[in-house]
């Protein structure tokens, strides 16, 4: 694979997550327990699109086809999204969103600290941008764990529910194939398998003082890195994709 | 007599036009007054964040999908400091939650309207914002201090919401045939309701008397109306969107325009329940409302542990 294409893939990789998790994220509008909650995620899902559509508008410099950002996000098919499966799973209840923003923020929160580092500059730049926001996710998602896990009887059992049901769409987070060793060797970005022992004492901790406890390891999905998602995904990019596809002449 | 002082105090301070504040005596028909008034707006704040949140995971560009969400969360912002200077009255915000759901608080009508295509992202932006923008700058200048100091903020990211609706149509309107078509239908469906926004004739409208003499409201709804049909027409003329009114035109000797007919029934009806979205709207608020209970009691339970484990 050629180092351009390999940035491609890497590009849409780190892309599709933040568009992919904003789009959720923008569904709890006018959803949420209380007010200021359905601020704190629609405030998360505008972190993350902007995120989505600066790296977007990175991998279309890279791919140097002449697209934009825009086009990568709303003129793509499913099976070219790249995004880790675990953020597209639906909201669900509090806990299910909760859940599934602890587990990618604290993943992101060590990637992104990496990628601070990056040999390519661009995407430096982006992650020094982006590790206050997913400081911030953290920050917030941990928080609820604990406020639900140590809360009442059914708070703790709904978010030990939570955690239980997308555990096993965590296991992808760290897998690394041909194209994080050749980006880690170019010093782009660092090898996700390396970041599971940091990621699981993290939490452990979280999940301790939440009362909560950690899954066995068990079975994990795979399938994202080759573009092979659950169904959830395809309803996403019609949704989103709509305006784009039934107009396609039309600028907005 | 004591009581009787207090109404000087407080008719005097009106009179010379110096704010009245929380700690402030006040009668109670100007407490009464303010509560009604300033919940309706916080919860036409929030409930007008579902018309426009219908819309966000449709929005067409990444651009657009961020001012959309900026702006709905702007809207959300605006319900926390009305919600907080209706609380320095005296009534929580479970109360006026509770208030709304019993259907005894209402809210603007114009969200009872369905925002069906993109383009009414744009129109919500430019008439409903636009129409909201002159009711509130007239309210900077009410007479209670928190509601009037809530109204300054909020002003000053209105003007932002309202450019960015018109934005949405200008591009529609130099697009392609089929966006042209999308941004007049959405003009002919909101311009009527956005001139209802400003409630019932001067000689028709119910609470005007003590809310002007209170110097709750400055201008009348007619005055209101006018300035908002004078800004609103040139606008649209300039994207080449027509105004849905035949009569409409412009009147040299008053140096304004004049309109047609409102049609009030309409007006009344949705009022009773029998706009578009009415149900919709109260569903969704009392549904999530009742789905985040259990996160509130949570929340709630967990503090309170903490307090403990503190004092301990
Ligand atoms: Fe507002
Ligand atoms: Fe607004």
């Amino acid at each position: 694979m050629t180092h351009q294409e390999a940035l491609l893939t890497l590009t849409l990789r780190l892309g599709d997550d933040p568009l992919i998790l904003g789009h959720r994220l923008g569904e709890w509008c006018s959803k949420a327990p209380i007010l200021e909650e359905d601020l704190a995620l629609t405030n998360m899902a505008l972190d993350l699109i902007g995120r989505a559509e600066v790296i977007l508008r990175y991998a279309a410099e890279v791919e140097g086809k002449g697209q934009t950002e825009d086009d990568l996000a709303y003129r793509r098919g499913e099976r070219r999204f790249y995004n880790h499966l675990l953020v597209e799973q639906p909201n669900g209840n509090f806990a299910n969103t909760i859940a599934r923003q602890l587990f990618i923020s604290a993943y992101e929160s060590f990637y992104y600290t990496e990628l601070m580092n990056s040999k390519d500059a661009t995407l430096s730049a982006i992650a020094h941008k982006a590790i206050k926001e997913i400081k911030y996710h953290l920050k917030h998602a941990s928080d609820w764990t604990i406020r639900l896990g140590d809360g009442t009887e059914e708070s703790h059992h709904k978010m030990q529910e939570a955690i239980n049901e997308l555990w096993m769409y965590t296991g992808e987070l760290f897998e690394t194939d041909d194209i994080d060793e050749q980006m880690s060797e170019s010093g782009i970005a660092p090898l996700p398998a390396e970041l599971f022992g940091k990621w699981k004492s993290l939490m452990i901790d979280i999940l301790s003082e939440a009362k909560l406890s950690l899954p066995d390891e068990g079975f994990m999905q795979t399938g994202s890195r080759q573009g092979v998602h659950t169904e959830y995904l395809g309803y996403i990019l019609a949704d989103m994709q709509y305006l784009q596809r039934a107009y396609p002449d039309a600028k907005w | 007599m004591e009581h009787i002082d207090h109404l000087k105090v407080f008719e005097t301070k009106i009179e010379q036009d110096i704010n009245i504040e929380a700690k402030d005596w006040m009668p109670d028909d100007y407490r009464k007054h303010l509560i009604r008034q300033i919940s309706q707006h916080a919860h036409s704040e929030v409930i007008g964040m579902q018309p426009e949140g219908n819309w966000i995971t449709r929005a067409p560009s990444l651009r657009a999908k961020k001012i959309l969400l900026a702006k709905i969360q702007d809207e959300g912002g605006h319900g926390l400091y009305l919600y907080s200077a209706a609380e320095t009255l005296g009534i929580g915000r479970d109360e006026l939650i509770q208030q709304l759901h019993d259907g005894k608080a209402k809210y603007s009508n114009i969200f009872n309207y369905p925002s069906l295509t993109w383009a009414d992202i744009g129109a919500i932006g430019w008439l409903v914002d636009g129409a909201a923008i002159v009711n509130q700058v007239s309210l900077q200048r009410t007479s209670y201090g928190p509601y009037s100091r809530a109204m300054v903020r909020i002003c000053k990211e209105e003007s932002f919401h309202q450019r960015q609706g018109y934005e949405i149509m200008a591009k529609m309107m130099a697009g392609t045939a089929a966006q042209r078509e999308m941004a007049q239908d959405a003009m002919n469906r909101w311009w009527w309701p956005a001139l209802m926004m400003f409630g019932p004739h001067d000689t028709d409208s119910p609470h005007t008397g003590n809310a002007v003499k209170w110097k709750i409201k400055r201008q009348s709804n007619d005055t209101l109306r006018q300035k908002f049909i004078d800004k609103t027409v040139q606008q649209a003329e300039v994207i080449g969107l027509t105004i849905p009114d035949p009569d409409l035109k412009w009147n040299e000797e008053k140096k304004s325009y004049d309109h047609g007919e409102i049609n009030w029934n309409e007006f009344r009806e949705v009022i009773n329940g029998n706009g578009p979205c009415n149900r919709q709207r109260m569903s969704n608020h009392i549904k999530a409302h009742e789905e985040g209970e259990w996160v509130r009691k949570a929340a709630s339970a967990y503090s309170n542990k903490q307090k403990l484990r503190v004092s301990q």
